[in-house]
């Protein structure tokens, strides 16, 4: 029988395409502890940028462990972890169609308009 | 939509884009990789047996805490790659499981026992320093949350590498019993470290391929033979030498030749009958087993707190 047990992975946005190591993800996984992924801010005033991922069973632990594991050596001032789950990330096959029509709006970057050479400052 | 093909994909690999957890890739690329990402988990984690058996026997408080900062980085090392592993679709617990069940590699290294204190320094200068001549090409391996893992690695193995030197220096000054030691240990992990880089060229059967979508970017016996030089001059400020009588400059090709490596020795290591193998599969399936309790309570209390929170107040009106 099959279980209604779905395991997320990073970037993952539920579709069927997973293939190969998929069939054995199902093995002894009920009492895995779930995914965290951590963002780490590396000094005041830059943003937090992703560092990696780790286990732990509740967001206490999980923020104990990414210290551990993704600061020993001066890394960052400050963390915040999601569960993987909550991340929704764009489907490569979209990308296209997402990112695509930015290339031919030329008109959008400075560099489109000329301007006489009088014209300071802008 | 027809355009994952695998044409399309060597392409992009051709031009150096990186290949990220969700894009289309062959196969094989994925076995491949899960294979080597978590073999290399494994040794970081394996890795860290050998050393703990000196914690408590290091010559100083110094030396101590060094081994421990080392440690505790080779467990985040396991931890980076096992993550990389992941995200293509094997879950944590069956690496595990096939670490645990004999099923998996990891290197053959660590099959070697630590005899005395000088074998940690020499593990830091010739097992750390082999295992940064793999690790530095693979932070531009094709896929992308193997290289960056791999840069953090890299960054963190260097200390390993310099602490294990210095420490070996320490001795090399230090008394005749000292300088023995010290020369004994490299006697002994030489040539299992020249092992570590694989099999030759010609008996390497994945080589080929991964070139090719450049999983790797150098060959076994290219990364052994820049380790070896690298290895012959710095073993001279020790004071000590190889234990190959063959070794020597060689000034046409500006490279050292070396003797013969006992590649028996190696695929007997590798198929379970070193002289460390079941000590270390036992003692990590012991800390898994009787790790069991403590992730069953962990995922309990976490339920257990989340469900009171969604519970109303008793005395809530």
């Amino acid at each position: 029988m099959k279980i209604g047990i779905r395991k997320f992975f990073y970037g993952d946005y539920g579709e069927e395409k997973n293939s190969a190591a998929e069939s054995t993800a199902s093995r002894e996984t009920i009492n895995e502890w779930p995914l965290w992924e951590v963002f780490i801010r590396s000094k005041q005033g830059l943003d937090h940028k992703h560092a990696g991922s780790l286990h732990a069973a509740d967001a206490a632990m999980a923020m104990e462990n990414a210290r551990d594991v993704y600061t020993r050596r001066n890394e960052g001032v400050s963390i915040w972890i999601v569960e993987s789950k909550y991340i929704h990330a764009s489907n490569p096959d979209d990308a296209d169609a997402l990112f695509d029509p930015a290339n031919d709006k030329i008109y959008r970057h400075p560099s489109f308009y000329d301007l006489p050479d009088e014209v300071k400052h802008m | 939509m027809g355009t994952n093909t695998e044409e399309q994909f060597q392409q992009k690999i051709d031009q150096e884009i990186k290949i990220e957890p969700k894009d289309w890739m062959p196969q094989k690329y994925r076995h491949t990789l899960i294979r080597q990402i978590s073999q290399h988990a494994h040794s970081e984690v394996v890795g860290m047996l050998p050393e703990g058996n000196w914690i408590s026997r290091a010559p100083s408080l110094k030396r101590k805490v060094i081994l421990l900062a080392k440690i505790q980085d080779e467990a985040g090392h396991g931890l980076y790659l096992y993550s990389a592993a992941e995200t293509l679709g094997i879950s944590r617990d069956e690496m595990y499981h096939q670490l645990h069940a004999g099923k998996a590699k990891y290197s053959s290294i660590f099959n070697y026992p630590t005899l005395t204190w000088a074998d940690i320094g020499a593990i830091g200068w010739l097992v750390d320093g082999a295992a940064i001549m793999n690790q530095v090409p693979l932070c531009r391996t094709s896929f992308g949350p193997y290289a960056r893992a791999m840069v953090r690695v890299c960054k963190e193995e260097s200390f390993h590498q310099r602490q294990g030197f210095e420490s070996l220096l320490v001795l090399s000054k230090g008394t005749e019993e000292q300088k023995r030691m010290c020369q004994d240990a490299i006697n002994r992990w030489w040539w299992p470290c020249l092992m570590m880089f694989g099999p030759p060229d010609d008996e390497s059967p994945n080589t080929l391929q991964s070139m090719q979508w450049k999983i790797k970017r150098f060959s076994n016996d290219e990364l052994r033979q820049k380790f070896v030089d690298m290895i012959a001059e710095q073993v001279k400020v020790l004071g000590m030498t190889l234990p190959d009588p063959d070794l020597k400059w060689n000034e046409e090709s500006k490279q050292y030749d070396f003797g013969e490596i006992d590649w028996a020795e190696f695929k007997q290591v590798i198929q379970g009958n070193g002289p460390c193998n079941k000590e270390r599969i036992d003692t990590r399936r012991k800390a898994w087993n009787e790790g069991a309790w403590v992730r069953e309570a962990a995922i309990s209390y976490a339920a257990k707190q989340t469900k009171q929170a969604q519970e109303p107040l008793k005395f809530a009106i």
